[in-house]
């Protein structure tokens, strides 16, 4: 199967490939799939707590290239972003940009959930620590 | 030396065609065009003698009578005549079939349909090492069986079931010992009269024939094996398979069985040499690395290396300059990994990220060694941006995590 020029890039020089301190407080991190269907994610992001906004993001996947690719991809979209911004990316634009076959859009949904679930991480220990359920960044997005 | 890229690695998918085998052919092509079936005439004649050579060339290869070959279109159409045309041949003697999990699709499909149609089909399940014993055999064989039909080497694995022994087996209890050797024929040794076998298929794409042309061994004597036709016409080929021969083809996979004949025993050291190399120079530097079938006990061109941790496919991807094959099936629109690796147990994980190394005839030192290289840099590559490789050195135990559902 022929992947696309972007998606082969990202493979090759994937951008953001690591870690981040999973114990820290302002660090959520996301983790979706299953190996027995050949993807697992991990995505991290570290938001700033007083301006909301993802100031690092980090993945690890295990996946074909498109997987790799779309969770690259999504690191590069949410650094610098708001969180409540991160939360409006969907799986359709990642799809676009990466000019994913249909059969690989499962790994843009992936990357999608990825994103959900790292912030929704983040969100829950923010509420922990504050007793306050209203998310970072919500003030200043309003 | 600088290698030519690509790389060819997937001989067990296909060979190339040897130079001294196409050059066999090419007259049968437009100057040598006859029916062998015309027995009027010069053209007839000269493609008779050409099929009967080749026929010879075939059985001097597995130490058969020439008349017990049967050439048909592969070794897909070999498994359906041998499995169906003996399941209809001997309904009256009884309807219970022996065959394996791990079998080719072209057995496991056919056997299959007749378990549909009220056979009764018992299905080995192979050890470890992907290896079926005349043991497992000995205890499955019913007085109602009438066949079974096992491969000689495992296509993906490259792992050898107890052959010679399994056909005594068969033998000494009265039933019919099928074997798919397409992977066997022409890489090592056959007797079919040692080996205990009564039907055995092969395909001259598999040893650097053309594609499109195959053979079914059927025994004539002690026992004599009868088939029932799966296709009706002309009654060539003993009425056993109807149809006008691919002369050329034919002549091809003759000239190719003549130089394995000649040439396998060197062939085969030399690859198992490469192999090892292979084997060896991926292990040692990945310790992650596990190779799947007995360590020796293999086809000499055959490794299959799984690489936890990293998916298959994306490593087939870093490495693309080098033609295996992928033990994933995940380019296909199923996300099934390969049956094969999961009859033997093998987690999905690791049958996900397996990898065959298919070697042949032209492969040299110098691309082993560029092969080596490329699968350590590219397994380094994913194992760095692997969430399960992290977990691993974490010390969590992959196989115990609940993981969300997808």
């Amino acid at each position: 199967m022929a992947y696309s020029e972007k998606v082969i890039d990202h493979y090759e020089r994937p951008r953001n490939v690591g870690s981040l301190p999973k114990d820290a407080p302002n660090v959520g991190t996301g983790v979706v799939g299953a190996p027995e269907c050949g993807d697992v994610m991990k995505l991290q992001i570290q938001v700033n707590d007083e301006t909301g906004v993802i100031e690092d993001a980090k993945f690890k996947t295990f996946g074909c290239g498109s997987a790799i690719a779309s969770s690259s991809l999504a690191t590069e979209w949410m650094k610098g972003r708001t969180v409540e911004e991160a939360l409006s990316i969907k799986n359709t634009d990642i799809v676009q940009e990466l000019a994913l076959p249909p059969v690989k859009i499962h790994c843009s949904v992936l990357a999608e959930d990825a994103i959900k679930s790292a912030i929704a991480d983040y969100q829950k220990k923010r509420a922990q620590r504050t007793g306050v359920a209203e998310p970072a960044g919500a003030g200043q997005a309003r | 030396m600088a290698v030519k890229l690509p790389i060819y690695m997937d001989h067990n998918a296909t060979t190339p065609v040897d130079p001294r085998v196409f050059d066999a052919m090419k007259p049968y092509f437009c100057e040598k065009f006859g029916n062998a079936a015309s027995r009027n005439h010069q053209f007839g004649w000269e493609a008779e003698d050409a099929v009967k050579r080749a026929r010879e060339q075939v059985a001097a290869l597995i130490k058969a009578d020439p008349k017990e070959i049967v050439w048909t279109s592969g070794a897909t159409e070999s498994n359906n005549l041998a499995i169906k045309g003996a399941a209809q041949m001997y309904k009256d003697k009884g309807r219970h079939i022996i065959t394996a999990t791990h079998e080719h699709k072209a057995v496991l499909d056919p056997c299959k349909r007749l378990q549909r149609e009220g056979y009764e089909v018992t299905w080995l399940e192979p050890d470890k090492y992907g290896e079926i014993t005349a043991e497992q055999v000995a205890q499955a064989i019913r007085p109602d069986t009438i066949l079974v039909t096992l491969m000689w080497a495992n296509n993906e694995l490259g792992s050898i079931n107890e052959v010679p022994k399994i056909g005594k087996v068969c033998h000494e209890k009265d039933v019919i010992f099928h074997t798919d050797a397409t992977q066997w024929v022409g890489k090592m040794p056959v007797n079919v009269e040692e080996d205990h076998i009564d039907l055995l298929s092969a395909s001259a794409h598999k040893l650097y024939g053309p594609k499109g042309v195959g053979m079914l061994y059927v025994r004539r004597r002690r026992p004599r094996v009868r088939l029932s036709p799966i296709l009706d016409g002309g009654g060539h080929e003993r009425g056993m398979r109807s149809g006008t021969l691919n002369v050329p083809g034919i002549v091809g996979m003759g000239m190719a069985c003549e130089i394995c004949d000649k040439e396998m025993i060197e062939e085969a050291s030399r690859l198992t040499k490469l192999r090892d190399r292979l084997i060896d120079g991926i292990l040692s530097r990945i310790d992650i690395a596990v190779l799947n079938g007995h360590r020796t006990r293999r086809l000499p061109h055959t490794a299959n290396i799984s690489f936890p941790f990293v998916e298959g496919e994306s490593l087939m991807m870093a490495m693309k300059e080098v033609a295996v094959s992928s033990g994933s099936a995940c380019t296909s629109a199923s996300l099934e990994p390969s049956y094969v690796l999961k009859a033997l147990g093998l987690g999905d994980e690791l049958a996900h990220s397996s990898i065959r190394f298919g070697l042949g005839r032209f492969n040299t030192q110098e691309e082993v060694d560029y092969v080596i290289e490329k699968v350590v840099k590219s397994v380094n590559h994913l194992l760095a941006m692997s969430p399960l490789y992290e977990m691993h050195l974490e010390g969590i135990d992959i196989s115990k995590v609940q993981w969300a559902a997808h």
